[in-house]
């Protein structure tokens, strides 16, 4: 990907988008406490915890793989990411695991934990991690050509970021990542929640939710696989 | 098992429920009461009133073993698995788990593709279910939004205590006994929950030592069988608040929480009063706003009175008090709860409630079938008597049919009942509006050979079998 590109920022939205649009990750809870309350202002109050909780989910991997950028080359590091994605996605496609001891009466807290651990069971900030990696001067790529061996190839490709950006970018860099796929998560999960409280009502559940949880799968199987193949350094 | 689309048998609210299609078949554990020869089945009921075969036995699955029990069972999925915290609604309702009361054994039964063709595709046995779990005597089965959740009447020895494990919906591997802090909890029979409130109720009957030989009339005069109820936090898995009813409540049996997961309150029924032999109903409700905090209360709504009797008509059991028991030993609440059904297996009366007003129930229908006394023919056979009484009931989702069979428990059976029970199954219909029971004449199934009908399930659900995450 070129410098300056808009395209990744647009994918990090737009797979914020498709992880709010899935009811198993936040909009229906968000539903479900408003019919409970008999509030609309519960259906507000509960999208708060629910975006923070899957921010942080992104917000973990990134920074995770920005660790491990450290130590393993940036060209390297694609294999581990390609691997986790293909191995969440092969078993996401054969066993459906859904949380345990979850309940409707979590409070904030317990809301925010739910949806971080919904967003990292689904592999959410393993299937942006690619994109992220993509772009030129995130973390990753930062801290990966930081402690890549002088001279060697990887880092004479990566040179031209580091040198463009500075180290100090980092942390902002990933920062802007995971918030850009908030907010689209947060735009539809917020939409989809007020429909269907204020419109639609729940018996769309039983017509229009198909299962995500299969397209998720191949999402990151295909994610892993692209994984493999982006990064390739150009000579 | 995976599907594009939620399993069409799911509805996230009781209120769509009620807009199910009709059930054509209904699933009916049979078992042996002799306990040797013949083992129990799992028999299908063509409920469907157009077809030729309408109230007659179209399958049947036979147990592997003798000697099970078969008693009440349920579906590995249902509306629950809708509920947000949990959702997983691309698992198919197509496998009833079959628990053997008596000899802790555990089938799990596919139902698909062909409903008429029941099949055993698991059995989990005894001593795998008491070494993962701690408990013996499995009974109540629901369908929860994480697990599939089973009560266990007590210890592998047949002591206390008494609870509940839990079971994966897709692979039926045991997960382990549910509760983290079982309190004073000791005695256990049903349980249900309010997915709404995050809270699991449980109730009391005793421990196999005190019921398998039958009711031990000793224990029962000196209130030793139960007569609590006990609320727990679901999500935290821990005892919260014990309810006493009265030591002469004796035995707290079957617990119909409301299904609108807003409304805080369900009704239990208690089997028999030691003061006078009435039976009654109680309504549970909380106290206090919204949350899972907050005071759960509990007051007699119902009671229905003993009624004089010749001891020449009596059992041994009973001669002495000149009295025939209602004895209630179930209950169903319809889906949009608005009735409560009630069998008095004692008197042979089967009973109809208006709960729009749970603290006030009116009575709005009344049939008599079966009685210890009263033996009250079925219309289909005017002239003949029948025994056992209106038992295990089922509401179609709908709220128009009602189903029930007339067997307790075969050891106690055979003290009400001494006889022996001939078995039978009933249908009922109800204007889901105006109430009133009608009998209907063409429905009357009597069991072949030794075997006793138990618990119905419906095929797609019924009043008993689903809870929501969704009020109406």
């Amino acid at each position: 990907m070129s410098e300056g590109s808009v395209w990744p920022w647009l994918t990090l939205f737009l797979l914020g988008a498709y992880h709010g649009i899935n009811p198993g990750m936040g909009w229906l809870f968000a539903v479900a406490l408003g019919l409970q309350d008999n509030s609309r202002v519960a259906v507000w109050r509960s999208l708060l915890p629910i975006t923070l909780g899957h921010a942080l989910a992104i917000g973990a991997v990134i920074a995770l793989a920005a660790a491990v950028g450290l130590v393993i080359p940036v060209g390297s590091i694609r294999y581990p990411v390609a691997a986790i994605l293909i191995a969440l996605g092969a078993y996401r496609l054969f066993r459906h695991r859904h949380p345990k001891g979850g309940g409707m009466r979590v409070g904030m807290a317990g809301l925010t934990l739910w949806s971080f651990l919904m967003a990292s069971a689904h592999g959410a900030g393993f299937m942006v991690l690619p994109v992220v990696i993509g772009i030129p001067g995130t973390p990753v790529e930062v801290s990966a050509a930081t402690a890549a061996p002088v001279g060697g190839e990887h880092a004479a490709h990566n040179q031209g970021h580091f040198l463009a950006l500075g180290g100090h970018e980092a942390l902002p860099m990933g920062l802007s990542a995971t918030l850009i796929h908030t907010l689209g998560y947060l735009l539809v999960t917020a939409l989809a929640a007020v429909l269907v409280y204020e419109k639609l009502g729940v018996a769309i559940l039983r017509r229009a939710w198909v299962n995500l949880d299969l397209i998720w799968a191949g999402a990151l199987i295909i994610t892993g696989v692209i994984t493999l193949f982006i990064g390739e350094p150009s000579h | 098992m995976v599907q594009w689309k939620p399993d069409p048998s799911f509805y996230p609210s009781p209120k769509l429920a009620t807009q199910a299609p009709p059930e054509k078949h209904a699933f009916v554990v049979m078992f042996n009461p002799k306990l040797k020869g013949k083992p129990d089945a799992l028999a299908v009921v063509d409920v469907d009133p157009n077809s030729k075969s309408y109230a007659k036995v179209v399958g049947q699955v036979e147990m592997p073993n003798i000697g099970d029990e078969l008693h009440h069972f349920g579906w590995n999925a249902c509306s629950s698995n809708l509920c947000p915290y949990a959702p997983h609604p691309h698992v198919e309702r197509r496998y009833l788990v079959v628990p053997g009361i008596r000899s802790s054994r555990l089938h799990i039964i596919d139902t698909k593709p062909d409903p008429r063709k029941p099949k055993i595709v698991k059995v989990i046995e005894p001593d795998e279910l008491m070494a993962k779990t701690g408990y013996s005597r499995p009974h109540t089965v629901h369908c929860g939004p994480d697990n599939i959740y089973i009560s266990a009447l007590g210890s592998p020895s047949g002591d206390g205590p008494g609870g509940i494990f839990m079971m994966d919906c897709e692979t039926f591997d045991l997960r382990g006994r549910w509760e983290l802090d079982r309190g004073p909890q000791n005695l256990h029979y049903d349980f249900w929950w309010h997915l709404g409130y995050d809270t699991l109720i449980t109730s009391e009957w005793g421990t196999p030592k005190m019921i398998e030989k039958g009711l031990n009339p000793e224990i029962l005069l000196s209130s030793g069988y139960g007569h609590q109820l006990h609320f727990w936090d679901l999500r935290k898995r821990r005892h919260k608040q014990a309810i006493d009813l009265g030591k002469e409540n004796q035995m707290v049996l079957e617990l119909r929480p409301a299904h609108d997961p807003t409304r805080a309150y369900g009704f239990l029924g208690v089997v028999v009063s030691i003061k006078d032999l009435s039976a009654s109903i109680w309504l549970w409700h909380r106290e206090g706003s919204n949350g899972s905090n907050g005071n759960w209360k509990i007051k007699k709504v119902i009671e229905i009175p003993a009624e004089p009797a010749d001891p020449d008509d009596l059992p041994e059991l009973l001669k002495g008090f000149k009295a025939v028991p209602p004895l209630i030993t179930d209950i169903d609440l319809s889906v949009d709860d608005r009735f409560l059904y009630i069998s008095c297996w004692g008197t042979g009366e089967f009973r109809q409630y208006d709960v729009s007003d749970p603290f006030n129930p009116k009575l709005t229908g009344s049939v008599r079938l079966g009685g210890i006394v009263k033996k009250t023919p079925h219309p289909r056979n005017p002239k003949q008597p029948i025994n056992g009484g209106p038992q295990m009931v089922e509401v179609s989702r709908d709220g128009r049919r009602i189903y029930f069979t007339n067997s307790l428990y075969a050891s106690w059976d055979d003290q009400f009942y001494p006889e022996g029970i001939k078995g039978w199954m009933v249908k009922l219909e109800t204007d889901p509006v105006k109430g009133g029971l009608h009998i209907d004449p063409k429905f009357f199934l009597e069991s072949e050979a030794v075997l006793r009908p138990h618990q119905v399930r419906l095929e797609g659900g019924d009043a008993s079998s689903d809870s929501y995450c969704y009020p109406s």
